[in-house]
């Protein structure tokens, strides 16, 4: 059954007359990478795979968990506790067997995305956090691809196609929002909710945008910034221009690039834990079901047996930090309070968590105030 | 002189509405201002302004029934 036959797979794209076998056969031969297989990757992959676009690269390194039920649609119960990237290949291989599926594992930095970037012919922005936004737009425009943005919160979504020319002019991320917000200021899904077909549905608009801009129908959202709010169906549409600062605040060379450290950047050098006198620790057992951690070596003493807790020893912390998503506080301890501090700056940063404490004083002083 | 302001996000509930009239402000400079004032939690915040559609810097002048567009950037994915 060819795929353009009145039975075949794609005959009713291809019957309009915008699409044509002519615009098939360009989402055959496009490749296309989706940052972050969430709430807005699952749907963008989906209808992606099912136009038939011809490589498909997915990149996240993280986990389904059971919160994303409500609106990461690839996945299902069973698919809890593996890799994000992985279980959303085989689904779209299975809804688009002739497509090429490549997967990455990976966190994206500085040090692999313009590697990675430059094998694909268009990029779409499905991340959920600020420092990759920023380095996937810079790495866009170092690389001269087009990038297809969508964010939400809440109720509300914004989208967009970056670094696309429209009559000679091309503008980016950095021209709507020239630098990242102060950390703490903006809610991701985890902190603020998001009714779970909202990222279906700008998920979905950036598929068509992607489409759009493969086969060349219609007019894409180049240098234009859509909302849209599921709440009442508001949708506010405005211009984007070529902002003056913009060229300087992006690096202009692949160097300047790997010489970025986005983290930093999207937060400044304060540390983003809260010290926990241990009063307080109590208090916050009793009423907040916090997740303690504690990050001492396994062989190290005291160990308390007053409240539940998990141990991650400090140096394992990082390649286990995918386990700790989690709704709760997070208080984390060692000896003296010293280590913890370390551990407590990695979970705030890398998770971007707003609730993480330290135990002031470590375990020593509080066991000592008991 | 009245213009309307649209907030979007974390402004919208800040500014407890998405739509809300004002008067007396003659450029985008000036809302800024008087919306700092009126709810200071908006201090920090970092958001884009747009008048009638397009990005707008303070010393863009308003105009009877312009209307001001708050947005601040999302992250969720």
């Amino acid at each position: 059954m060819h795929a353009t036959t009145p039975d075949g797979r794609y005959h009713r794209q291809v019957l309009l007359k915008e699409l044509g076998a002519a615009g098939q056969a360009k989402l055959a031969g496009a490749r296309v990478l989706v940052v972050g297989a969430g709430g807005l990757g699952c749907p963008a992959l989906q209808y992606l795979a099912a136009a038939g676009i011809g490589c498909l690269g997915i990149l996240d390194f993280d986990v389904v968990e059971a919160s994303n039920l409500h609106r990461q649609i690839l996945y299902t119960e069973e698919d809890i506790g593996r890799l994000k990237a992985e279980v959303a290949a085989a689904r779209i291989k299975a809804l688009n067997p002739a497509g090429q599926v490549e997967v990455f594992t990976i966190r994206l930095e500085t040090s692999n995305a313009l590697e990675i970037l430059a094998r694909f012919d268009l990029v779409i922005d499905g991340s959920d956090n600020f420092p990759t936004r920023y380095l996937v737009n810079d790495a866009c425009v170092l690389l001269d691809k087009p990038l297809v943005y969508g964010s939400i919160f809440r109720f509300e979504g914004q989208v967009s196609v970056f670094n696309w020319p429209v009559n000679g002019i091309k503008t980016n991320y950095r021209d709507l929002f020239p630098t990242p917000p102060e950390p703490g200021t903006v809610d991701n899904c985890s902190e603020a909710g998001v009714i779970g077909v909202l990222p279906g549905i700008i998920g979905s608009m950036q598929a068509n945008e992607a489409i759009k801009l493969i086969t060349g129908m219609g007019v894409s959202l180049a240098n234009r910034l859509l909302t849209y709010n599921a709440l009442n169906c508001a949708v506010y549409e405005l211009e984007i221009i070529p902002a003056q600062h913009t060229t300087t605040l992006a690096p202009k060379t692949a160097s300047a690039f790997k010489n970025m450290n986005y983290d930093w950047f999207c937060q400044d050098s304060e540390d983003h834990y809260t010290e926990l006198s241990g009063a307080d620790f109590n208090r916050f057992l009793l009423e907040k079901a916090p997740l303690v951690i504690d990050v001492r070596n396994v062989w190290e003493q005291p160990k308390p047996t007053e409240f539940d807790y998990i141990q991650i020893p400090l140096a394992e912390l990082e390649s286990r930090l995918s386990q700790l998503k989690t709704e709760q506080p997070i208080v984390v301890f060692c000896q003296t309070g010293v280590r913890s501090i370390t551990a407590a700056n990695l979970i705030a940063h890398r998770l971007g968590h707003s609730f993480v404490y330290n135990l002031k004083g470590g375990i020593t002083q509080w066991k000592s105030n008991q | 002189m009245t213009i309307k302001i649209l907030a979007f996000g974390k402004i919208a509930e800040l500014l407890s509405g998405a739509e809300q009239e004002m008067s007396g402000v003659e450029t985008v400079g000036a809302v800024r201002k008087k919306l700092e004032a009126d709810f200071p939690a908006l201090n920090g915040l970092r958001y884009l302004i747009a008048v009638d559609k397009k990005i707008a810097g303070d010393e863009a002048l308003l105009q009877e029934h312009s209307v001001v567009a708050l947005l601040p950037p999302f992250s969720g994915g």
